[in-house]
């Protein structure tokens, strides 16, 4: 069984979005805590983070959030933003604050896994990481490991990149911890594309479109990928 | 000595991984490079014979008649401004990295400029974001750099400023990493970049040292910069840090004070003092000088303000324009406006020998200061 996770940009109806998601076949939640210059990000999830934060979605809020969500839902929810964030709520502050409203983890893309390792943290390696980088990071990660697919910024692409099949071969041989690849996969078909090479995918910026939709369109756009990933053995 | 990484709790690469290998092979590249005697036989060539080194260091006796001021003229420099000494110098790192496709933010235009400008001279493919607001009122630099046969990208989302264009090179950056060198304008961004940055730019300070000793017989009582990302500043004061007598001062637009005003947050890859609200969401500036409004600074001067060998005062954009005009009227000088904020400190800071870099020329603002 592939593992799907989840990103949805946290705002006030994010709990109602977050059931949906789940009674849909979503398995993990990433929740995006808005930040006002997200260099990981490419548009989509830019502009939703532009209107979070405009909907007053500081760091206090967003933990409010989580706690909701935690209420409703039993899956793992892992907050996902940047290190200035943490810099301003304080590292342990926030991580303690955190996990008391139900985080189980937490992605923070602006942080290599060598700066700040007491974080404990699902470590992002890229086409780009050598093997040094790698075992570092997947040494490093908490529970799986994130593979960016991509060289470049979150958002949809039309095809599934090359990049991520010699990164999974590469990540394979030194380490035995779950690879999760994300970062443009927005369909089906690379849902289950990427489901023959990796032990699960996260979609962000193609879940947020359909967030913007309803709980509806998000169930239905949830569910399409659990179909594709349950077509893979 | 191995590549700084971090100036006290500040600096780091906050950076996506993505990006790691690239500072990894830059840092490297650094390291041999700046001990590397032939690098730097090439770019002193560079700065004497194309750039404009070594610049003259001017007394203006009428425009502050009770002082023995000095001005070191980087708006004497190639392209008008102290930033064609970094923009040689990353070039030359480029091509020793085989990288042929340079990208670069700009905000007044002059980083993109001088970029634009060594792209040219070196044969290479330049790109420079640049906020619509600032290619609104830096139009003449705008034109300058498609003249020169850079592509200029208008970022059209958040402040349309220096801040998203930095964000957006950043991105363009991480998707192209394998091709690019990313040509940053200022002491700022992940490391290697503050060190490397402040090295190439550390020929003003060492250059104003030399003239200053020679001329006066004696170190100035006071070293003033203006401070926007504070490559000009770190590249003046870096020489005069030893010198525990010299006062070392860094100007900040009052809008965008991010030493003045701002608290330690992350941005664009560096930990540093930022304008930045409790939650760590990064604000917006405001200046009158483009080149001054950025809400970051360099590390290594949060680091030198936290540790009390530099000051760092705030100057009003009434200010900045009244010592504009007096510098023209008395000493025939067109001072840029990010160069006034450190004229108008240098006048009431009290001390008597005083070197001022004049870090640009300012007939780029000639449109700002007559629209006012």
């Amino acid at each position: 069984m592939k593992t799907l996770a989840v990103y949805l940009m946290a705002m006030p109806d994010t709990p109602e979005l977050v059931e949906a998601a789940v009674e849909a076949g979503a398995d993990i939640i990433e929740l995006g805590f808005p930040f006002s210059d997200p260099l990981a990000d490419g548009p989509v999830i830019r502009r939703a983070g532009e209107r979070a934060l405009a909907a007053g979605m500081r760091t206090k809020r967003c933990l409010e959030v989580l706690a909701e969500t935690h209420a409703r839902v039993s899956v793992p929810l892992i907050p996902m933003t940047y290190a200035s964030i943490f810099d301003a709520y304080g590292w342990e502050r926030l991580e303690a604050d955190a996990r008391a409203a139900g985080a189980t983890s937490f992605i923070v893309p602006d942080l290599p896994a060598d700066i700040r390792p007491e974080l404990r943290r699902v470590q992002l390696v890229a086409p780009t990481s050598t093997d040094a980088r790698l075992k570092l990071a997947a040494t490093a990660t908490d529970g799986w490991l994130y593979l960016v697919t991509v060289t470049g910024t979150t958002g949809a692409r039309a095809e599934l990149a090359p990049s991520l099949a010699p990164l999974a071969e590469r990540a394979r041989a030194v380490t035995d911890v779950p690879l999760y690849a994300g970062f443009g996969i927005s369909t089906p078909e690379h849902a289950r594309s990427a489901a023959e090479l990796v032990d699960g995918i996260a979609v962000g910026s193609r879940a947020v479109e359909a967030a913007e939709e309803g709980p509806a369109e998000l169930a239905r756009f949830v569910g399409s990928l659990r179909a594709a990933l349950d077509s893979v053995a | 000595m191995s590549v700084s990484q971090t100036f006290g709790v500040y600096g780091g690469r906050y950076v996506p991984e993505t990006l790691i290998p690239a500072l990894d092979e830059l840092e490297s590249a650094w390291a041999s490079l700046r001990e590397d005697e032939s690098f730097h036989a090439e770019l002193h060539h560079l700065l004497t014979t194309y750039a404009g080194r070594p610049t003259p260091l001017t007394r203006v006796e009428r425009f502050a008649p009770d002082q023995r001021m000095y001005l070191k003229r980087e708006d004497l420099m190639h392209t008008g401004a102290h930033k064609i000494n970094n923009a040689v110098g990353q070039a030359l790192i480029a091509q020793r990295l085989g990288k042929r496709r340079i990208i670069a933010e700009t905000g007044a235009g002059q980083h993109g400029v001088a970029t634009a400008t060594v792209c040219a001279r070196f044969g290479l493919e330049c790109i420079v974001y640049m906020g619509s607001e600032d290619i609104r009122r830096q139009a003449p630099n705008v034109e300058r750099m498609n003249l020169l046969g850079a592509e200029v990208r208008p970022v059209e989302f958040g402040t349309r400023t220096l801040k998203e264009a930095t964000s957006e090179a950043i991105r363009d950056w991480i998707a192209n990493v394998d091709t690019t060198y990313y040509l940053i304008g200022s002491c700022v961004g992940p490391a290697p970049y503050p060190e490397i940055v402040r090295e190439l730019q550390r020929v003003i300070g060492r250059e104003a040292r030399e003239q200053i000793l020679q001329i006066e017989g004696r170190l100035p009582e006071t070293v003033v910069a203006c401070v926007g990302g504070g490559s000009n500043a770190i590249g003046m004061f870096y020489d005069f840090i030893p010198d525990e007598e010299v006062r070392l001062i860094g100007v900040e637009a009052a809008g965008a004070a991010s030493l003045g005003t701002g608290r330690a947050g992350v941005l664009h890859g560096a930990r540093s003092s930022l304008l930045a609200d409790e939650d760590g969401q990064i604000m917006d500036a405001h200046s009158i000088s483009a080149g001054l409004d950025y809400p970051g600074v360099g590390p290594e001067h949060a680091h030198l303000r936290d540790t009390h060998r530099a000051e760092y005062l705030p100057c009003t954009d009434d200010e900045a324009l009244a010592a504009f005009h007096r510098l023209c009227a008395t000493e025939g000088i067109v001072p840029a406006l990010e160069s006034s904020h450190a004229l108008a400190r240098a006048l009431d800071c009290g001390d008597d020998l005083v070197v001022v870099c004049l870090s640009g020329r300012g007939d780029k603002d000639l449109a700002e200061v007559l629209a006012r």
